[in-house]
């Protein structure tokens, strides 16, 4: 049993802290954030020169073949630092490439920063369902017609190429029947709206009409998609908790900073057991959620499904409790400070109710452990 | 970044385990696993069969009687024992005097009373609480004053765990009294047979008489009995709670009442349907597996860095692991609904081998609940707990 991060993952994880401590400042994210794109060219290149983007596609392709321990690493800073650049997005779509095992030439691109993607997964009627699919995929001459609509893509505009799930057969939440394929974001008949999310990220809504595909854009087989599309699923809400706790690290350290400096009733505000304890309980919270993101990351790579959605989902709830816990108390404990703009924890805050949000919410992730086999039982 | 065991450890856990499985007396056994009151000698039983293998003190180092294991090995040790239902090894004398006599008592202490301390020869009760003095420890009053070759004794102890059996009592006392409260304590042995000591049971919520009053009158110490140096008592104490290890977490006790709660909701029915299908029951439930699949984790992760000295991260585990064991008692007693009502101390008390009313799974239930809300606040309450975090953690 080792603990411990291997030096390579520190050394990523110490370049990425002096990148966004240089160049992803609170002032320069906000430029970003209110720029027609939203997002960063120069910080893209940057993530890619730093081997950011190599790191998880297979060495075969031109990356390092990161372990999802390795990702952890990664996304705690991205979140420390409040990125939002399309990088999530990116990794999670390359995942399903990388599990469907073919589009090699998509992923090298990926590897090399020059190809952003995103997952085309969620539908207005179906909340965190990825199975509720009205999205259709009919056979055609050539390939596939996709018609449908997506919404509230994460980085959809920004992508080139998107991960969309659409249903070739089967009831509208069934299992089987699901495909998944990849389109190019510009080909006809897609319509792409973006719009920016509360946290200051980007999301679209996609609406495919008559889009006509190759059957090469199918990954995996069809109509088989739906284990691999919920192992892509899960990597995404896996990469999620670690950003989380990226997130709630940088709010509970302000938040700590801030009960030490601020003074009321002649003495520093952290001198008020009722705020010490808060921050105890903030504590352990965070605690928790590290040990559960961790233990999520380990899983992610298991070759056991179920004991990876076990685990997933366990992870997913209960940093869903954390974040909700760390993020409102820090707010609170900053007073009047903590509803404003100017400042970074209140940023952080709203990313991580985002989150929550995000990837399948605390219900629906304390609902899928329990429907997992085996729950019932004594262990 | 590796979180499985070494094959070293794996086998380990195998040896253990099959020692318990050869061992472990089916009736102590059953008393555990049913919430069943223990006796003195249902403790005294396992703690010689313990004894006898050489396993009954685990962080004891070798030349004192210890097996030698390692920090891993003794984590798996407790979990092995959690998991198969074993008696407690009552903390007072192998984790809490014995390890302040190792490191401040006298050659004569040690040799006196450490092996006494594995044969469980002498029965050790703690004297650090007063009616006065709760979470204040260090306004305690009751004095030892010289006199010659003795202390005399006066004063009283309260909280005081199974000192109705007790042979032996570690007290803090006040031997200064014109100092900063923290300085004029000292850390006496007490023979609970001498003279003037009374024991008065305090009667528990649960009507178990668990707890007592311990009443000092002239009682005469040798001065022998005093450990270390005189006015340092404080000292020795926090020592003691230094030591705290992983095992306040409680995780294996925890993962083995957790399969005992998910069995009866399988066996009692809701709606026509077993109550662990019950949706709002199940999200109890698994919200309570993922704190506890959490605190694992949390324990695992401070074991790996126990080079490190591992103190403040104990009142988190402290707080989370006694959180999660009232939470199990709780929703133990809900499981069981109605039928947890009735009371049946005779069938508690193993005198009858079945419950009155004809539940034997439910009868402990309630007074289980009950008795578990002193985890909270014995030990340090959790509110003491969170001051540690944030003083020893936080700097604030």
């Amino acid at each position: 049993m080792d603990f411990n991060f291997k030096e390579e993952q520190l050394a990523f994880a110490d370049a990425l802290k002096r990148w966004v401590t240089r160049d992803y400042s609170f002032e320069a994210r906000k430029k970003i954030v209110h720029s027609d794109s939203g997002v960063s060219d120069a910080a893209w290149a940057t993530l890619a020169e730093l081997g950011m983007l190599a790191l998880p596609v297979p060495e075969e392709q031109g990356g390092f073949s990161g372990s999802a321990v390795d990702m952890f690493v990664v996304m705690q800073e991205l979140g420390r630092g409040l990125v939002v650049e399309p990088y999530l997005a990116t990794v999670t779509a390359a995942h399903a490439l990388t599990l469907g095992g073919s589009h090699a030439a998509l992923l090298e691109q990926v590897a090399a920063g020059e190809l952003k993607l995103a997952c085309a997964f969620t539908e207005q009627q179906a909340r965190h369902d990825l199975s509720d699919i009205a999205t259709t995929a009919r056979a055609g001459a050539d390939g596939y017609v996709l018609n449908g609509a997506k919404s509230v893509v994460v980085h959809g505009a920004q992508a080139g190429m998107l991960i969309v799930s659409a249903r070739s057969a089967g009831a509208q939440r069934g299992l089987e029947g699901v495909s998944l394929f990849v389109v190019p974001a510009d080909a006809d008949g897609v319509a792409v709206t973006d719009f920016r999310t509360l946290d200051g990220q980007r999301a679209a809504n996609i609406v495919f009409t008559e889009v006509t595909v190759p059957a090469t854009a199918l990954i995996g087989a069809e109509g088989q998609g739906w284990d691999l599309l919920d192992a892509v699923a899960d990597y995404g809400a896996g990469l999620l908790c670690a950003e989380a706790l990226g997130a709630m690290e940088a709010i509970f350290g302000a938040t700590l900073e801030y009960l030490k400096t601020r003074s009321q009733f002649g003495a520093p505000i952290g001198k008020f057991q009722a705020l010490q304890h808060r921050m105890a309980d903030m504590y352990i919270h965070l605690e928790q959620a590290r040990s559960m993101a961790l233990l999520a990351a380990v899983k992610l790579g298991s070759a056991d499904a179920t004991e990876r959605r076990r685990v997933v989902s366990a992870a997913k709830f209960r940093i869903g409790q954390a974040l909700k816990f760390v993020g409102q108390q820090a707010v609170q404990l900053h007073g009047g400070m903590g509803v404003t703009d100017e400042l970074p924890a209140a940023h952080h805050f709203k990313r991580l109710t985002m989150i929550e949000l995000s990837m399948g919410d605390s219900d629906h992730h304390l609902q899928r452990f329990i429907a997992q086999p085996g729950f019932a039982e004594a262990a | 970044m590796d979180l499985n065991y070494t094959s070293e450890d794996l086998a380990f856990r195998d040896h253990v385990r099959a020692f318990l499985d050869a061992n472990l007396p089916a009736d102590l056994q059953q008393k555990v696993r049913k919430h069943l009151r223990m006796s003195k000698d249902d403790y005294v039983r396992w703690h010689r069969i313990l004894a006898k293998q050489g396993w009954v003190a685990p962080g004891w180092p070798a030349q004192f009687g210890g097996p030698g294991w390692t920090p891993v090995q003794r984590h798996l040790w407790d979990e092995e024992c959690a998991r198969a239902g074993t008696p407690a090894i009552l903390p007072f004398g192998v984790n809490m005097v014995a390890p302040v006599i190792m490191a401040f008592g006298s050659d004569e202490q040690k040799a006196h009373y450490l092996p006494r301390i594995l044969s469980c020869e002498d029965w050790w009760c703690q004297g650090y609480s007063e009616p006065g003095s709760g979470s204040d420890l260090a306004s305690l009053k009751t004095s030892a004053q010289r006199d010659g070759d003795v202390y005399v004794v006066n004063g009283q102890k309260t909280w005081t765990t199974l000192a109705q059996h007790a042979d032996m009592i570690f007290c803090l006392v006040r031997t200064d009294s014109g100092v900063r409260k923290q300085e004029g304590i000292s850390f006496l042995l007490i023979d609970m047979h001498s003279p003037g000591v009374t024991v008065r049971p305090i009667m528990m919520l649960d009507e178990d008489h668990e707890v007592n009053e311990v009443f000092f009158d002239n009682v005469r110490v040798p001065v022998q009995n005093l450990v270390g140096k005189e006015n340092k008592g404080w000292t020795y104490a926090k020592y003691l709670l230094g030591h705290e290890r992983t095992g306040i977490a409680a995780v294996g006790r925890s993962k083995r009442e957790l399969a005992s709660l998910k069995q009866l909701a399988a066996s009692r029915s809701k709606n026509g349907k077993p109550l662990i299908e019950d949706p709002l029951f199940a999200a109890k439930v698994a919200t309570l597996e993922i704190e506890l699949m959490a605190l694992e984790m949390t324990v695992l992760r401070v074991l790996g860095q126990e080079h490190k000295a591992p103190g403040p991260e104990a009142s988190v585990l402290k707080v989370r692991g006694t959180e999660i064991q009232q939470t199990l008692t709780e929703l133990m007693v809900e499981a069981a609904g109605p039928m947890a009502l009735p009371f049946d101390p005779a069938y508690l008390e193993s005198e009858t081998q079945h419950s009155v009313f004809g539940d034997d799974e439910a009868a402990p239930l309630a007074a289980h609940y009950f008795n578990f809300r002193k985890t909270s606040i014995y030990g340090g309450s959790n509110e003491i707990q969170r001051n540690i975090i944030t003083q020893m953690i936080l700097g604030l």
